[in-house]
Order: C-alpha cells, then sequence, then structure tokens
C-alpha cells in the first residue's frame, strides 16, 4: 500500500522560496488529509510541489506505489473552453500516454465514474455550457479517472453546493478507503476538515503550522493565530465538532 | 464501488457508451464526407480551365492516359495538375500549423498570417528578389523561397520563446504578433519603396500567393514536411487535446506540457514556412480551416487534426477554382481569392453554430 512523507520540502516560484521546510508524519494509503490555512498561503504551490510541477528543497517519500499515474493533480481552475463535451474530456483524461482506440473497458470505465458522481445527465454537454459547479464536478472525474493512488484536489469543492460538498467529500473519503488511496484535499471549510478529515495539515505563511488528528489541529488558539479570528469549538446534535466564529481578532 | 446514490441516475451507463460510439461514428462520416468533397473539388480542378473537359476525361485521363488525347492529357497531368495539387497540399499545410499554434497558444486568433509569420516570409522574399541578399549561401533559383523560409522560421521561433518567457500571457503573445505583421510590412515598404519597377511587380506579385508556381519538387518538399509533422501530431493527439483544457490540467494528466509545446512549436514553423516560401502569403486557410474543423469535429484531435487536413485542403482547392472562373483565361493570385472565398463561408458556419465556436 502506499504511503507518503514530506520531509523539510519547499517550493519555488521563479526564484523566490514560495513554501518552506514541510515535514510531515506518514500519510497512509485510505486516508483523507485535509490542507488548510488562508489565502496564498501556499496550499497550491505545495501540492504543484508533490506533483513535480515546482521545484525546491526536500525530500517527497513515496513508498509502496504501484501503478504509473502515482500521483495525481487536480488544478483549483476548472475553467475550459476547448470545443469537447464532457463525455470526451474525461475519456481524454483517462487515456493520456495510450492509443488512439478506445475499447468497451474504456468506455465502462468512465461510465463508472460519471454515475459514480452523478453526472451522467451531462455527459454530452459541450464544457464551455456548463456551470461553476458541474465544471468542478467533471474535473474530480477526470482525475479519479486517471486512477492515482495519491491524489491532491485543490479546492474540489469551492463551487458545489452544500448537498453536493457533502456528497464529493464523504465519497472521496470512502474511496480513498475502498481503493487504498492518499487523498489530500486542501480546503477552506473548517466545519467540512473536521468532519470527513482523517488528519489536517495547517499551512501559513508558506510554513506549516500543525499536521495531525483533526481535532487535534484545528484549536482555537490555531484559529487565533493562523486565521485572526475568535472562534470557538462545539459538538453539534450529531456529535460533530463544530467551529463557530464569533469575530476577528486583530 | 461506493456510489453518490442520492439522485435518480437521468440515463443508463450503456447509454454513455453508445452515445459516445454514435457520436464517434457521425465525426468519421463527416471525415468520409469531407474527403469525398476533395476528391470531386479535386478533380473539377483539373477540368475547369480555358479548355474545359468533362469529370469523365479527367477522370480517364487520371486512371488510364493512354485512352485520352495527347491534348487533354499534357493539359491535365503537365499543366493543371502540379497547381491542383499543390492547392491541397499548402491548404492542408497551412490549415494544420494553424489549428496547432491556436491549440499550443490557446488562442483562436493564432495563425501562420495573424502572428506575422506570413509578413515575415514576404519581407525575406522580397530581400531576395529587390538586393539579391541571401541569408544563405544558396543557388540563384532558391534564394526566394530559402529568405523566405528563415525569415519565417525566425519570426515562429521568435513567438514561441517569447510565450514560453514567464508572465507572458496569450494576449500578450497575440499582441507582439500584430507587432510582428506591422514590423515586417514596414520593412516590406521600405524595401518596395527602393525597389526598381520589375522587383517591385515581382513583390507585389509574390505578396498576394499564387499557386501557378507549383512544380513537383516544390509540392515533394511541403508533403514531405506534412508527412514528416502528422505523425508527430498524431503521436501527442491526447496531450494536444488535453492542453487545450489548461497547462496546469494537462500537467496534472501527466502531459510534459513545455516539450510538446517546444516540439509542436518546432514543426509547425517548417510546416508554416515551406508552403509561404513556396506559393507566397496566403492568409485566411490557416485561420479558418482549424475553426471550421473545430465547429464541425470538436477539439478532439484524432478527429480534430484530420478535419483540419481536409477543411485547409478543401478550401484552397475550391479557391483555386474560383481564381479560374471569375474572368475565363485568367488566374486571379489565391491569396486575394481565400478571403473572398472564405469569409461568407465562415460567417455563415458562425452565425448557425455559435455555441461550438472557441
Amino acid at each position: 500500500m502506499v504511503a507518503l512523507q514530506l520531509q523539510s520540502v519547499g517550493a519555488y516560484h521563479g526564484r523566490k522560496l514560495f513554501v518552506e521546510d514541510v515535514t510531515t508524519p506518514v500519510m497512509k494509503a485510505g486516508e483523507l488529509i485535509a490542507v488548510i490555512g488562508p489565502n496564498a498561503a501556499g496550499k497550491s504551490t505545495l501540492f504543484k510541489r508533490i506533483t513535480g510541477l515546482l521545484k525546491g528543497p526536500g525530500k517527497i517519500v513515496i513508498d509502496g506505489a504501484r501503478s504509473r499515474n502515482t500521483i495525481t493533480y487536480m488544478p483549483q481552475d476548472t475553467s475550459a473552453n476547448a470545443v469537447l463535451t464532457v463525455y470526451e474530456s474525461i475519456l481524454l483524461a483517462h487515456k493520456q500516454g495510450q492509443s488512439w482506440t478506445v475499447s468497451d473497458s474504456d468506455l465502462s470505465f468512465i461510465d463508472e465514474i460519471m454515475r459514480a458522481l452523478n453526472i451522467t445527465s451531462i455527459a454530452f454537454r459541450d464544457l464551455g455550457a456548463l456551470s461553476g459547479g458541474q465544471r468542478q464536478l467533471v474535473s474530480i472525474a477526470q482525475a479519479l479517472v486517471r486512477e492515482p493512488e495519491i491524489m491532491l484536489m485543490d479546492e474540489p469543492t469551492s463551487a458545489l453546493d452544500l448537498h453536493r460538498q457533502v456528497e464529493v467529500l464523504d465519497f472521496m473519503r470512502r474511496r480513498a478507503r475502498s481503493k487504498g488511496m492518499i487523498v489530500m484535499i486542501a480546503i477552506h471549510d473548517l466545519n467540512q476538515a473536521l468532519r470527513f478529515a482523517d488528519k489536517v495539515l495547517v499551512i501559513a505563511n508558506g510554513r506549516m503550522r500543525a499536521c495531525g488528528n483533526a481535532r487535534e489541529v484545528v484549536t482555537v488558539d490555531m484559529l487565533r493565530d493562523v486565521y485572526k479570528v475568535h472562534a470557538r469549538i462545539e459538538k453539534c446534535s450529531m456529535d460533530h465538532d463544530h467551529v463557530i466564529v464569533d469575530g476577528t481578532a486583530h | 464501488m461506493a456510489e453518490i446514490a442520492a439522485l435518480p441516475l437521468p440515463i443508463e451507463a450503456e447509454a454513455g457508451r453508445e452515445r459516445y460510439r454514435a457520436l464517434a461514428r457521425r465525426k468519421l462520416l463527416i471525415l468520409a464526407a469531407m474527403t469525398a468533397a476533395l476528391c470531386l473539388s479535386f478533380a473539377v480542378d483539373l477540368a475547369w480551365g480555358p479548355a474545359r473537359y468533362s469529370l469523365g476525361e479527367v477522370v480517364a485521363a487520371l486512371i488510364n492516359p493512354s485512352s485520352v488525347s495527347a491534348q487533354i492529357r499534357a493539359v491535365v497531368w503537365d499543366i493543371r495538375m502540379p497547381v491542383a495539387v499543390m492547392a491541397i497540399v499548402v491548404g492542408a499545410a497551412l490549415s494544420v500549423a494553424g489549428a496547432q499554434m491556436q491549440t499550443i497558444l490557446a488562442n483562436p486568433l493564432a495563425s501562420p498570417f495573424t502572428l506575422g509569420i506570413s509578413a515575415a516570409a514576404s519581407f525575406g522574399a522580397a530581400l531576395a528578389i529587390v538586393t539579391s541578399v541571401s541569408i544563405l549561401p544558396v543557388a540563384a533559383t532558391l534564394l526566394v523561397p530559402v529568405n523566405a523560409f528563415i525569415m519565417a522560421l525566425i519570426a515562429t521561433l521568435f513567438i514561441h520563446f517569447i510565450s514560453q518567457m514567464r508572465g507572458v500571457s496569450v494576449q500578450t503573445v497575440v499582441l507582439l504578433g500584430i507587432a510582428l505583421v506591422f514590423t515586417f510590412n514596414a520593412l516590406l515598404a521600405f524595401l518596395q519603396y527602393l525597389a526598381s519597377e520589375q522587383a517591385l511587380s515581382a513583390v507585389v506579385f509574390w505578396t498576394m500567393g499564387s499557386l501557378t508556381k507549383a512544380t513537383w519538387p516544390k509540392i515533394g518538399i511541403t508533403l514531405a514536411v506534412l508527412l514528416i509533422a502528422l505523425p508527430l501530431f498524431a503521436r501527442h493527439a491526447w496531450a494536444l487535446t488535453a492542453i487545450r483544457l489548461g497547462e496546469d490540467k494537462a500537467a496534472s494528466f501527466g502531459v510534459n506540457v513545455r516539450r510538446i509545446r517546444l516540439e509542436t512549436m518546432l514543426i509547425i514553423s517548417l510546416l508554416a514556412a515551406v508552403p509561404v516560401s513556396f506559393v507566397g502569403t496566403i492568409g485566411f486557410v490557416g485561420l479558418v480551416g482549424p475553426h471550421i474543423a473545430r465547429m464541425i469535429l470538436g477539439e478532439d484531435q484524432r478527429f480534430f487534426l484530420p478535419g483540419s487536413i481536409l477543411s485547409g485542403a478543401l478550401l484552397l482547392s475550391v479557391t483555386s477554382i474560383v481564381s479560374k472562373s471569375i474572368i475565363p483565361g485568367v488566374v486571379f493570385p489565391i491569396g486575394i481569392i481565400t478571403a473572398l472565398v472564405g469569409v461568407p463561408f465562415f460567417f455563415s458556419l458562425i452565425l448557425s453554430n455559435r455555441s461550438r465556436s472557441w
């Protein structure tokens, strides 16, 4: 089973070291890790560094990888004006590096993923005709058909309604467990992070502030220091932890 | 497999697979229809001219030359054939060059003409015609095409390297291309001002673009470049399609975007420069050929690439027929006619199919 660990990892944007010295505990197959932090904290940069799109110091240790598509990164920007149907755009993600011919098993796999994300009704719509939320779901499908062992998702639920957010996060957590995948999700909604993540990694100003069990990492002190807010963490009627923000801290 | 099962499924999975197969079949049928139209246009191009022949006579001259008169044989094979074949080969090459330029620069305005490559070639040709200055040491007969080719190549590579620089947006690249058009046009005007009357008329004729300069060696070279380019593009069909989804998205699919951009741009520089150096400036086909293919076939390169080849070849082949039909006995420079034929068609396509255009 795949395992991932970051050891003193940094990332350059041009010549500037944008992220530095990120060291995590070993992340194991089946885990969902929420990466949280303020805007421009370095979450996307860290993901691009792990994927190999950016260079930087440190070591990214991956053990037990089996497939050629070990890591897939789902970028934040899902806008695309290519004249392609949703189905074609998902198929091309699956067929990268392969022959022109499309087999029945290729198409069955695309159908399976689209059905799982409940986007079959838009299968033959042009990408340009989709809403922001639909684009995000298509982008998730494109990442899933790569069959990665480590999946990095950059704010995958930012354009989704509440119902879809819960559906997608719940699905990704179950998918991580069933496929033995490590899923890292950059997310702003701390309540969703508390509810769905096995681990939370906090990043601010390009440096890691904490990484560990969600409840141990998301604390009132962390919220004040990193997000500059006065907040409480309370249990809801379903016994889930919830962050309640009382105001900004100056 | 874990599923989100809260909402009912609007269509069954099998329906998705079948619909995709039907879509692919429809695209193959469109490609077959375009091929048939191109064959017809080619035959009409051979039949049309001061001496008009029936399609039956043309087909007979092609299949069994000894069955037709020596005059028909000579007109079809020696006079009209090189022009008709050159129209197809040049149309295909310029259209594919435009298609891949638009793909890798993510810009609907990209084409050899709009990014200054044709203007650079015109300047190179004019330099040879007016001053006999050669950029490379070559024989006098090759001076014009070689100069045109080298300048076109320099312009293409310049555009490419600027587009690779950090922080350079797509809009910047187009602005740069327009700046190149103005720069080379100014240099061309400067040379025209200095030129003798004879050289001036040669330069003007060259810049209008003409297929009458077609010879079998020129056709062979252009075709060779096309035949080298197409397998390389075909090999990267999935990757090139992915680049249209955005650089980050393509990279997330494992595509080495920088390497494919560099390879593609180098091939484009040959595809754009070689035809222009042989037949002069033909502006419209490299821009519109790909747009026509995109609107009717979409941007899956497995269909878009052959579609661009066929639409460019068909556009220039029809233009070749029109160029000799306006005034009997007169062959108009094809660069003038291309836009006159293509613009009304292009407008009608855009207006009838707005959602599928860029």
